[in-house]
C-alpha cells in the first residue's frame, strides 16, 4: 500500500497533546527573557493551563482512536490511559514543585519548561507504535529528566544524581538502540506490527534466535528505566540525590509509561516468541521484588528507602507482565495508575517535611508527626497503608488484581513469594508509621511550618485518587481492561 | 437498608464524626463515643429477633449488592446463629471498652476512640461478611486500628508488641489471598454460599492436592489469628502491651475471628482436607491448652497469665471444631462466646488493678481483698467463670466440647481435661497471691473499691456469665442450628467410612478417620 505521506487533520488532532506541550515547553523558555522577574510567577500558571488543555486534548483524541502518520503513531486506549497518567503526574509534579523551588531560591522556568518537554516525550511514548518513535520519545523524556535530577547545580548530591543517571541511562539507551537495529536487520521493519508479522511467519526458526537476542537487548533498556533487577543499582542513589519534587516526577511519570512501552513491544511485536523471554521477565520480577524490599529494610534516609520500595513496586508489576495475558496488561496498568497516586502522595510528604537543602530526610526525624500536623500525617499513612496493600486503597487492589492475573497463568509460586514479599514490606513501612505516631516528636517536627497550598492540593488529589481507586476501582478497571487488547 | 446494614455503618459514621470533632474537648469525644456504641450495641439487639423466626440454619437479614463489577465483587452480608452471637459481642464490648478508657487514656484521646470504632466496624463486618472479597477487607481493615490502639497507648515494648502482631497477621493472610483468588478464578465468584454449594455438589470439583492446600492456605491464617500452638508467639506480646480496651477487644472478639473463620470457611468448604488434617490440628490444639495452662502458672505478670490462659481457651475451641461433632460445634461457638466475656472481664479487672497501683507484677499485690470488697468479689466470680465452674458460661462450652471429642477419641478428651484442672491451679493461685494475705500500708492506700463507672462496666458482664451459665437455651438454639448447616459436608461423606465406626456411637460416624485412627 502506498503511504499518504501528507498528514491529515485527525492526524494532527491525535497528537495535540504533544503539540501543545511543546509550544508551552518553547514559550516558556522564550517569555522567560522576556518577562520581568516578578512576572514569572505566572509561567507556572501557563504551565499548568498547558498541562490542563493537553489533558482535554488526549481524551478528546481517544473518540477518534487509530494509526497516524504512516502506523508511526497509535492513539488506542492503551496510549490513552498512559497519557492521561503522565499529564496528571506533570500536573501533580507542578504543583508540588512551586513551592520547593521558592524555598530553595531556584524559581526559574526552565523547570517548567523541562516538566512539559519530559512529559512530552512520554506521550511520545505512549502512543508510539514504531521503535524509532519510542526511542525519540524515550530521549526527549529522559534527556529533560536528566537536567531536572541535576536541576539544583549547586547541590552535590544532585550533581552526582544528574550523572550517575545521565550515564547510566545513555548506556541502557544504547542497548536498547543496539536491540532495534537487530529486530530490524532480523525482520526488516521498525514496525511493531510488521515485526510481529515477520516473527509469526512459518520457516522463521533462525530469526527466531536473532530476534531473541534483539529482545534480550530491548530487555535491558527498559529494565533499566523501570529499574527492574539486575538493572536497578542506578535508581537508590539517583532518588536520593535528585531535588525531592523531581524524585516525585520520575517514580511516577517516566517509570509508568516505561512500563506502558515494555507493555507494548513485549505484547505486541515479540507476542510470537514469549515462551523465550517469559522466564526471563519472571526471574527479573522476583529478583526485583526481593533485593527493593530487602534493601528496603535496612534504609535510614527515607528518600532512598522509598527507592528501593519503588524498586520492589516495579517489581510486582513485572509479574503482571509475566502472566503475559490480557488480564495481566490490564492489571499493570491499574497497578501503575495506583502505584503514581500513592507514591506522589508520599514523596510529596516529604517534599514538603525536608524543609531546605532537605535537611530532613531521615525516618527518625518524622517522630512525632502524627501529633504535630495530624492531617499531613494522615494522608502519608493512607498512603503508606496503600504502599503495604491494606484493603481500600488502590495499592491494595492493584496488588489484588496482579494476583489474579498471575495465578490465571498458573504462576502459583511467583504469587506466593510475592505476597509473603509483601509482608516484608509492610516491615518498613510500618517503621514510619511507628516513628510518627509512636514516638515524641524532636526538633524536625516541632519545627515544621504548615504546609503551602501547592503541597496541600497534591496531597489531598494523591488521596482522593489512592482511595477512589480502592474503593470504587471499576471506572479505571474497566477502561483498563477494555483497552487491554492491544492493536497487533 | 436493613437492620444490620446500620449496625455495620453506624460505627463507621461515628469513627468519621469523632474526626471531626475538635480535640481539646475530651469530654465531648468521651461522651460521643459512648452514646455512639451504646446505640449500634442497642440497634445490634434488634438483630436477635429476625434471625431467631428466620428458617433453623438459614442466614438472615440479607443484603447482596454488586461492589465492583468485573472481577465481580458483592456487597454480601447476612447473619446466621453463630455470626449473630458474634456481632452482639463485639458490640456489646465496645461500649465496655469505652467506660473502661475513660479515664485510663489520658494522651490523644479524640484518636483512641476514634480507632476503638474503626476497629468495632471491621470486626463487624468480618462476622457478617459472604463474600471472600468483602471478608478479606474487614479483615485486615479491622488489623489497622488494633496496630495503632497498641502500639500509641500500650506500655513499654508496645512497638516491638504491634509491629509484631501485624506482621504475624499480615503473613497469614498473604497466604489466605492466594486462596481467595484460586478459588475464585475456579469458581467465577467470591461468594461463598455459591462457593460452598458448588463444592458440595461437585460443580467445582476439587483435586485432593488443591483442597489440601487451599485448606492450609485458609488454616494458617486463621490458626495465626486463633493462635493456635505454635503460632501464639505474638499473642502474649500483645496482650501484654496493649492498653486494656485493647487487649479486651483482642481477646474477646479478634481471636475469635481466626476460630470463626475455622468453623465457618475452613471446615464446610474442604471437608475432606480438614478430616486429613485433623488429627495433627487437634494434636497441637492440646498442646496449646496444656501449654498455655502450664506457661501461665508461672507467669509472674496477672496481663502475661491471663494471655496464656486464653492460649489454652481457645485450644479448646479448635478442639471442638476439629471434633467435627454436633456437640463439638455447639460447645466451640458457646466457648468463643463465653471466653469472650470472661477473658475480657479478667483484662477490665486487671486494668482497674492497675490502675490503682500501676503495676502488672503479682508479686507487688496481695490483701487486695481487705480494703477493696467489691472488686475482689468481682474478680472471684469472674475468675471462677474462667475456671468452667457450672452454673457459670465457660463451663457450658468446655462440657460440651470435651463431650463432643469423647464421642470420637476418648483419650483426647483426657488430656484436654487436665487444662480445665490446671485453669484451676493457676487461677485460683493468682486469686490467692493477690487478693488473701496481709495488706501492706501502701497498697491500702492505694487500692480503693469499686466506683460507679465501674460497676457499671463489671456487673453487666458477670450478670451475663451468670446467664449464659444457666439459661444456655436463650442462646443455643441458633447456634446449634447453624451448626448443624455447617457440619453438613463433612457428615454427607460419612458413607465412606461409616463401616468402620461401631454402630451404636452414631456421632462417631462423622469422624471415620479417627475410628480408623484407633
Amino acid at each position: 500500500m502506498p503511504a499518504n505521506f501528507m498528514p491529515t487533520g485527525v492526524d494532527y488532532l491525535r497528537i495535540l497533546p504533544e503539540i501543545i506541550m511543546t509550544i508551552a515547553g518553547t514559550l516558556i523558555m522564550l517569555l522567560e527573557g522576556l518577562l520581568g522577574e516578578n512576572k514569572k510567577r505566572n509561567l507556572s500558571l501557563l504551565t499548568f493551563v498547558a498541562f490542563a488543555a493537553a489533558l482535554v486534548s488526549a481524551v478528546a483524541a481517544n473518540a477518534n482512536p487509530g494509526l497516524s502518520f504512516s502506523n508511526m503513531l497509535i492513539v488506542d486506549g492503551f496510549a490513552t490511559f498512559f497519557r492521561v497518567l503522565v499529564i496528571a503526574v506533570g500536573i501533580l509534579s507542578l504543583f508540588s514543585a512551586t513551592q520547593y523551588l521558592k524555598r530553595e531560591h531556584a524559581e526559574s522556568s526552565e523547570y517548567y519548561a523541562l516538566l512539559l518537554f519530559s512529559v512530552t516525550g512520554q506521550c511520545v511514548m505512549a502512543t508510539a507504535n514504531e521503535l524509532i518513535m519510542i526511542f525519540i520519545g524515550l530521549e526527549i523524556s529522559s534527556i529533560a529528566t536528566y537536567v531536572l535530577a541535576g536541576y539544583l547545580r549547586d547541590d552535590k548530591r544532585n550533581n552526582e544524581a544528574a550523572l550517575k543517571y545521565f550515564l547510566l541511562g545513555s548506556f541502557a539507551t544504547a542497548f536498547l538502540l543496539y536491540g532495534i537495529a537487530w529486530i530490524y536487520g532480523t525482520t526488516g521493519s521498525t514496525n511493531l506490527s510488521a515485526i510481529r508479522v515477520a516473527l509469526l511467519t512459518p520457516g522463521s526458526e533462525r530469526n527466531v534466535i536473532l530476534a531473541g537476542t534483539a529482545a534480550a537487548l530491548m530487555f535491558v533498556g527498559f529494565a533499566f528505566k523501570v529499574s527492574a533487577a539486575p538493572f536497578q543499582i542506578w535508581a537508590p542513589d539517583v532518588y536520593q540525590g535528585a531535588p525531592a519534587p523531581v524524585t516525585l516526577f520520575m517514580s511516577a511519570g517516566p517509570k509508568a509509561v516505561a512500563f506502558a512501552v515494555f507493555l507494548r513491544v513485549f505484547m505486541t511485536a515479540f507476542a510470537p516468541i514469549t515462551s523465550r523471554w517469559e522466564p526471563f521477565v519472571w526471574s527479573s520480577a522476583l529478583l526485583t521484588m526481593v533485593i527493593g524490599n530487602f534493601a528496603a529494610l535496612m534504609q535510614t534516609n527515607i528518600k532512598r528507602m522509598l527507592a528501593y520500595s519503588s524498586i520492589a513496586h516495579a517489581g510486582y508489576v513485572m509479574v503482571a507482565i509475566a502472566a503475559h495475558n490480557q488480564l495481566g496488561i490490564a492489571a499493570a496498568m491499574f497497578y501503575l495508575a495506583a502505584y503514581a497516586f500513592m507514591n506522589i502522595g508520599a514523596f510529596a510528604v516529604i517534599t514538603h517535611f525536608s524543609r531546605q537543602g532537605e535537611k530532613f530526610v531521615n525516618i527518625e526525624d518524622l517522630a512525632g508527626l502524627g501529633w504535630k500536623q495530624p492531617v499531613t500525617a494522615g494522608l502519608f499513612a493512607v498512603f503508606l497503608l496503600s504502599l503495604i496493600g491494606v484493603p481500600l486503597t488502590g495499592g491494595f487492589f492493584g496488588k489484588f488484581y496482579i494476583l489474579k492475573a498471575e495465578l490465571d497463568a498458573d504462576l502459583v509460586w511467583l504469587t506466593v513469594l510475592g505476597l509473603l514479599n509483601g509482608a516484608v514490606a509492610a516491615y518498613y513501612y510500618l517503621r514510619i508509621l511507628v516513628v510518627m505516631y509512636m514516638k515524641e516528636p524532636g526538633e524536625a517536627t516541632l519545627s515544621l511550618q504548615p504546609m503551602g497550598a501547592g503541597i496541600g492540593a497534591t496531597l489531598w488529589v494523591a488521596a482522593v485518587g489512592t482511595l477512589v481507586l480502592g474503593i470504587f476501582p471499576s471506572v479505571v478497571l474497566n477502561f483498563a481492561t477494555a483497552s487491554s487488547a492491544l492493536v497487533k | 437498608m436493613t437492620l444490620l446494614n446500620a449496625v455495620i455503618f453506624l460505627p463507621l459514621v461515628a469513627f468519621l464524626i469523632i474526626l471531626a470533632l475538635p480535640k481539646d474537648k475530651p469530654e465531648t469525644i468521651r461522651v460521643f463515643s459512648l452514646v455512639a456504641s451504646l446505640a449500634v450495641f442497642l440497634v445490634s439487639l434488634g438483630l436477635i429477633g429476625p434471625v431467631w423466626s428466620s428458617a433453623p440454619g438459614k442466614f438472615a437479614i440479607e443484603t447482596n449488592q454488586p461492589w465492583i463489577e468485573s472481577p465481580a465483587i458483592n456487597y454480601h452480608v447476612a447473619l446466621d446463629g453463630i455470626s449473630l452471637w458474634l456481632v452482639i459481642l463485639a458490640t456489646l464490648l465496645t461500649p465496655i471498652c469505652v467506660l473502661v478508657s475513660w479515664r485510663s487514656i489520658d494522651k490523644h484521646i479524640k484518636q483512641f476512640f476514634a480507632f476503638l470504632l474503626l476497629l468495632e466496624f471491621g470486626m463487624i463486618g468480618v462476622f457478617c461478611a459472604l463474600d471472600f472479597f468483602l471478608f478479606f477487607v474487614f479483615w485486615e481493615v479491622s488489623l489497622v486500628p488494633m496496630y495503632f490502639l497498641i502500639g500509641i497507648w500500650g506500655h513499654e515494648r508496645r512497638i516491638y508488641s504491634a509491629v509484631k502482631f501485624f506482621l504475624y497477621t499480615m503473613a497469614g493472610s498473604a497466604l489466605m489471598l492466594v486462596g481467595i483468588i484460586y478459588l475464585y478464578n475456579l469458581a467465577g465468584t467470591f461468594d461463598y454460599t455459591k462457593i460452598l454449594a458448588g463444592i458440595e455438589s461437585g460443580a467445582i470439583a476439587l483435586s485432593p492436592v488443591e483442597q489440601l492446600w487451599l485448606f492450609l492456605a485458609f488454616f494458617i491464617a486463621f490458626a495465626i489469628k486463633v493462635p493456635l500452638f505454635p503460632l501464639h508467639t505474638w499473642l502474649p506480646d500483645a496482650h501484654v502491651e496493649a492498653p486494656t480496651a485493647g487487649s479486651v477487644m483482642l481477646a474477646s472478639v479478634m481471636l475469635k475471628m481466626g476460630t470463626y473463620g475455622l468453623l465457618r470457611f475452613c471446615v464446610p468448604m474442604f471437608p475432606n482436607a480438614a478430616r486429613t488434617c485433623a488429627r495433627w490440628i487437634v494434636i497441637l490444639a492440646i498442646i496449646g491448652i496444656v501449654y498455655g495452662a502450664l506457661v501461665a502458672m508461672v507467669q509472674p505478670n496477672m496481663k502475661k497469665l491471663v494471655a496464656y490462659s486464653s492460649v489454652s481457651h481457645l485450644g479448646f475451641v479448635v478442639l471442638g471444631i476439629f471434633s467435627f461433632t454436633q456437640q463439638g460445634f455447639d460447645g466451640a461457638v458457646y466457648q468463643m462466646l463465653a471466653h469472650g466475656v470472661s477473658t475480657g472481664a479478667l483484662f477490665i479487672l486487671v486494668g482497674f488493678l492497675y490502675e490503682r497501683r500501676h503495676s502488672l507484677e503479682i508479686a507487688s499485690y496481695g490483701g487486695v481483698a481487705t480494703p477493696a470488697p467489691w472488686l475482689s468479689t468481682a474478680f472471684m466470680i469472674t475468675m471462677l467463670a474462667s475456671i468452667g465452674l457450672p452454673m457459670l458460661s465457660n463451663f457450658i462450652g468446655e462440657y460440651l466440647v470435651l463431650q463432643g471429642t469423647s464421642l470420637v477419641y476418648f483419650p483426647w478428651t483426657v488430656f484436654a481435661a487436665l487444662g480445665v484442672i490446671l485453669s484451676a491451679c493457676y487461677m485460683l493461685w493468682l486469686y490467692q497471691r493477690v487478693f488473701f494475705g496481709k495488706a501492706s500500708e501502701d497498697l491500702t492506700h492505694h487500692m480503693s473499691d469499686l466506683g460507679f463507672r465501674e460497676y457499671a462496666i463489671i456487673v453487666p458482664l458477670i450478670l451475663l456469665m451468670v446467664w449464659m451459665g444457666t439459661l444456655t437455651q436463650s442462646f443455643l438454639p441458633p447456634i446449634s442450628a447453624s451448626n448443624a448447616v455447617l457440619l453438613g459436608p463433612i457428615d454427607a461423606s460419612r458413607e465412606i467410612h461409616a463401616k468402620t465406626a461401631p454402630p451404636h456411637t452414631p456421632a462417631l460416624t462423622a469422624h471415620g478417620e479417627f475410628a480408623n485412627a484407633r
